[in-house]
């Protein structure tokens, strides 16, 4: 693969290349991740420190990264793929034996100034390396099994490291991911349409069968299985922080209860607060306009990194921005799913909102690299 | 590898493509997002308001202060003590066990109550205040405030708990607080929702308990937000509750506490009543005890020596006992007589020392015989077989009768605990008790108010009252709720001969100041305060043995008689009635006498009797006898003059 595709000639160079970056994504960016600083403000009681702090600092090494990202060539990163993907194979492979488990079963690397966590490393090299695969494979080949088989591996290996560690969440955002990746190359329909009946099939057999003689699974698993689906059936126990949740995101009315007045979570009702349920402290505190507003400034997010995809005539470039929005939208759909009591809990945090380091520099890389395609697009 | 223009074309049309597709979806969702934050938070929004309410407010009762309960004249009888405690928080104090040595050198602290305490805050939240330490003095109070800055997590507080200055003098009327108990919540239909507070004190026995409703007062409230693991971060509001009304007994404390000690260590209960309103003045039980330990908790040796006590000082005897009234029974006997027109003030009978009825004889305590009495000389002299007589003409039923006219066998509803009802027995009470006919026998024993007939001091108090005014005197003990007076209750008169009654009076009168009265010696010699009164001596052993009769003095305690006298004077215008009983104490005239008499004078002078009301050869003695009680001095500011 060489680099002579692009009409390189009307690429801007050097700090040219600041002129062409895509500011106004840059600037939601900026708007989301001060909403973020905000919002651990608050939930700390006015404690700068505790959380709001080092978040922005993360976010200020986050903007570095994704500078640097965005000025070098994007056919460099292009090449830097597979070294990328196995770097990043590796390093789960490593966790797996040597990583720390913390709170939400996700495994980390300790580097002293960030955990690094490689499963949230991986989402980026995965989409980095099947947008590079579909670049280099004929387009006439997508659809073909054996060219097919070849993707899903790629996203089953590492799918199946993270759901060991065991993390259910970060697992079916590496599938979601991957799926939208090959759907975006042009993979025909039917693959997925097999995939999702056999999947729907799967699922209703052990549905099904519960309570025949040849049921698929012990009690105890369907029972864990409904307290999953219905944390309601269970109060006090798994149903208790989804509760609480919609308590607080229901109670916050129009415009709110106010900056720092809410009683959900300045009481500790709300759970995880700081984290994945950031969003229904600021909710509560600025009602459904500050919550839909939010949700308006992702929603814009996404759709300035499709106008972005749309307008790259390179099919590398094209994937990657569509792999990185795909990703960051899943992360808040899932989370606002679960936080709105529209999806069981599992450990999804609020892209640039919830606190937490690896998710933050990861999806700024990310962004990095659609800036880095957009500079770097052919003209 | 080269691709030609026209495949790249392609294949970026099929992203854009799909990159649409992808787009719309996403849109679709977000769209779906927003429709459910409008659904929850707009059209939902109401309902979860209210349940973040209820999550973070409690509501919390502020306890009322309980109402005094004061003598007629305004002398605190139950109050509230300030009650210094200090509780000890376990997140601020850190080491409780270090904290807790250390303030076990400021104040008395045992071994066993800081092993309570420490146990209390391992198992209870940390931010839960723990009572270390209960009524501590003002000293060790203030020790603890000097010593805050050492004592990390301690908190002197005060708080309100039920004191009785007059201890042993109103232990009976009044009774005492206790917490609310399991047994007492089971017994009320909707339990006020102060009664769930932890420890709250409710009256237990007498006013107290009776008058609950009214001394208890109404719980304020105060909101108070708290977090998820139910700490208080502030209080929201408070509305303040109202404070129980205080009550004003009729009783006047200085009568009840001269009362009290006149009765002295004598198993025995006195009670003094106005005879116009109805007015309890006093009404003692003795010996008594200190309703204080109670309210902080009685210690098991403590209740051990009370039960355990032949004298049984927890027993209010002045309602809860029934005796038999002996003699002092007999001006009903003869009113049932002159009423049912068997008898007058003139009819003599001859009495030679008994008589015999069916093969029993029937002795007059005066072996020898009277002589030929007449009715003012039969109650003078108290000869029984004078009664006897009578009796057997005029039917148990009548004297039954009459003596239910005069408050015997009754109810009298005063809001104290246990009252008794007595016996004033009848034909169809023996049939229903016994499935016994009533025979003459029993009607001779009854005449002189022994065998089935049994009544309380207070019976006896309101039927000498009924008969000093010829009115249905009721008794009462409330004079003043808050500060309304209670109305005074309007007496019936009862509809008996006014002729019939002077001649009980004066029977009566002469029974004091008759040359051979037996009460005699217990005269008042004043002309303004004369007396009138009968002596009473029941027997508690059966008949049998009162045949070969034994000086009492050689009798072991539990078998001597009891002795019972009524009262009231002044005799030409009573103002106050009398009755006493010193169980086994004896001779009525020579051992309750003597105590009616003091009674009747410290009513009605106001203060310790004048010597001069005595006669003159006992005066000696009783000077000596007044200044050896121990009286309770009630300070300047309580006012002790008589109320009579």
């Amino acid at each position: 693969m060489s680099f002579l595709e692009y009409r390189i000639k009307s690429a801007p160079t050097g700090l040219q290349k600041a002129l062409h970056l895509n500011w106004s994504l840059i600037l939601l960016l900026t708007a989301v991740a001060s909403v973020g600083g905000l919002m651990l403000y608050s939930v700390a009681g006015g404690n700068a420190d505790l959380w709001a702090a080092p978040q922005m600092k993360r976010f200020g090494v986050g903007l570095a990264l994704m500078f640097f990202v965005a000025f070098v060539p994007i056919w460099f990163w292009r090449n830097m793929s597979v070294l990328a993907y196995a770097v990043a194979f590796l390093l789960l492979i490593v966790v797996e034996l040597f990583g720390s488990v913390g709170m939400g079963a996700q495994r980390w690397i300790d580097l002293g100034f960030i955990r690094l966590q490689p499963s949230e490393m991986m989402k980026v090299t995965l989409i980095m390396l099947l947008a590079a695969y579909y670049d280099w494979l004929d387009p006439k080949k997508t659809s073909r099994p054996l060219w097919v088989l070849i993707p899903v591996v790629l996203i089953v290996a590492p799918t199946v490291l993270v759901l060991m560690q065991p993390n259910l969440g970060t697992s079916v955002l590496l599938i979601l991911v991957g799926a939208a990746v090959m759907f975006c190359a042009g993979v025909s329909l039917w693959y997925f349409g097999a995939v999702a009946s056999l999947a729907i099939g799967a699922v209703a057999s052990v549905f099904l069968s519960r309570g025949t003689a040849w049921q698929l699974l012990h009690d105890y698993q369907y029972k864990r299985i409904d307290t999953f689906l219905d944390p309601s059936a269970d109060p006090l126990g798994a149903g208790y922080n989804i509760i609480q949740a919609k308590i607080a995101l229901g109670s916050g009315g129009w415009a709110g209860k106010g900056f720092m007045q809410g009683t959900q979570s300045r009481l500790n009702f709300l759970p995880e607060k700081h984290t994945d349920f950031i969003f229904t402290t600021l909710a509560e505190e600025f009602g459904f306009v500050g919550a839909f507003s939010l949700l308006a400034l992702y929603g814009l997010i996404i759709a300035f990194c499709v106008v972005s995809a749309l307008q790259n005539k390179d099919r590398f470039s094209s994937l990657l921005i569509l792999g990185v929005a795909a990703n960051f939208f899943f992360y808040l759909a899932v989370n606002l799913s679960m936080v709105m009591g529209m999806a069981p809990v599992v450990g999804i945090p609020l892209p640039l909102l919830s606190y937490g380091g690896s998710v933050m520099l990861v999806l700024m890389v990310g962004f990095g690299l659609v800036q880095s395609a957009h500079v770097h697009r052919p003209r | 590898m080269r691709r030609n223009a026209r495949d790249i074309e392609d294949s970026a049309r099929q992203v854009n493509r799909r990159a649409l597709l992808l787009g719309g979806a996403m849109a679709a969702f977000v769209a779906v997002l927003g429709g459910r934050m409008r659904y929850l938070q707009v059209d939902q929004a109401d309902q979860f308001r209210l349940l973040a309410e209820e999550n973070r407010v409690n509501i919390r009762l502020i306890p009322p202060a309980r109402g005094l309960i004061l003598d007629r004249n305004g002398v605190v009888v139950a109050g509230n003590e300030q009650n210094y405690r200090v509780v000890i928080t376990r997140e601020d104090a850190g080491d409780v066990d270090t904290v807790l040595k250390r303030l076990a050198t400021l104040i008395p602290l045992g071994d066993e109550d800081m092993a309570k305490t420490l146990a209390e805050a391992e198992s209870l939240s940390p931010f839960v205040p723990i009572t270390v330490a209960d009524r501590l003095n003002w000293e060790d109070f203030s020790k603890i405030a000097l010593n805050a800055p050492t004592l990390p997590g301690v908190t002197p507080e005060v708080g309100l708990s039920r004191l009785y200055p007059m201890t042993t003098d109103f232990a009976h009327i009044v009774g005492y607080v206790g917490p609310v108990s399991e047994k007492d919540l089971a017994e009320l239909e909707s339990p006020d929702p102060l009664l769930q507070i932890p420890k709250f004190q409710i009256g237990k026995i007498g006013v107290e308990r009776w008058t609950e409703d009214l001394l208890r007062g109404h719980a304020g409230q105060k909101r108070i937000e708290v977090n998820s693991v139910g700490r208080v971060m502030r209080e929201l509001d408070r509305v303040e509750g109202q404070a129980g009304e205080d009550l004003r007994l009729t009783v006047d404390a200085g009568i009840q506490n001269f009362t009290q000690v006149r009765l002295g260590t004598e198993s025995a209960a006195a009670v003094a009543m106005d005879v116009q309103t109805g007015d309890i003045l006093a009404i003692a039980s003795a010996p008594s005890f200190d309703p204080n330990l109670f309210v902080r908790g009685i210690s098991q040796r403590d209740y051990a020596a009370l039960t355990g006590n032949d004298h049984t000082p927890l027993a209010n005897k002045s309602v809860q006992g029934a005796y038999p009234p002996g003699s002092t029974f007999k001006m009903v006997t003869a009113l049932a007589a002159m009423d049912a027109g068997v008898a007058d003030e003139e009819t003599s009978i001859y009495c030679p020392g008994y008589i015999e009825f069916g093969g029993r004889r029937f002795r007059c305590w005066n072996h020898g015989g009277h002589g030929t009495v007449n009715l003012r000389r039969a109650l003078m002299e108290s000869c029984d077989v004078f009664f006897y007589e009578l009796a057997q003409k005029v039917g148990i039923d009548k004297i039954a009768e009459t003596g239910r006219k005069l408050g015997l066998g009754e109810r009298h509803d005063l809001p104290m605990s246990a009252i008794a009802t007595g016996t004033m027995p009848d034909k169809a009470w023996k049939q229903d008790r016994y499935k016994e006919n009533w025979r003459i026998g029993d009607t001779i024993n009854a005449s002189i108010g022994q065998g089935y007939v049994l009544t309380t001091p207070l019976q006896l108090a309101v039927m000498t009252a009924r008969l000093a005014t010829g009115q249905k005197v009721v008794p009462r003990l409330i004079h003043m709720i808050g500060t309304e007076l209670t109305p005074l209750p309007v007496h019936e008169p009862l509809d008996f001969e006014p002729g019939h009654l002077s001649a009980v009076q004066r029977g009566m009168f002469d029974v004091m100041n008759g040359e051979r009265g037996t009460g005699s010696r217990s005269r008042i010699v004043d002309e303004t305060m004369l007396m009138a009164g009968k002596s009473g001596t029941a027997q508690v052993r059966n008949f049998s043995q009162s045949e070969a009769p034994t000086a009492n003095d050689q009798l072991p305690w539990e078998l001597r008689d009891h002795a019972l006298f009524v009262g009231y004077a002044p005799y030409d215008a009573p103002r106050v009635a009398v009755s006493v009983i010193v169980e086994h104490g004896g001779g009525g005239s020579a051992v309750a006498g003597p105590i009616v008499r003091d009674i009747l004078l410290r009513c009605l002078t106001g203060g310790i009797p004048p010597i001069s009301a005595y006669p003159a050869d006992q005066r000696a003695r009783i000077e000596t006898q007044f200044k050896e009680m121990p009286l309770r001095d009630l300070g300047p500011d309580s006012p002790t003059k008589s109320r009579a």
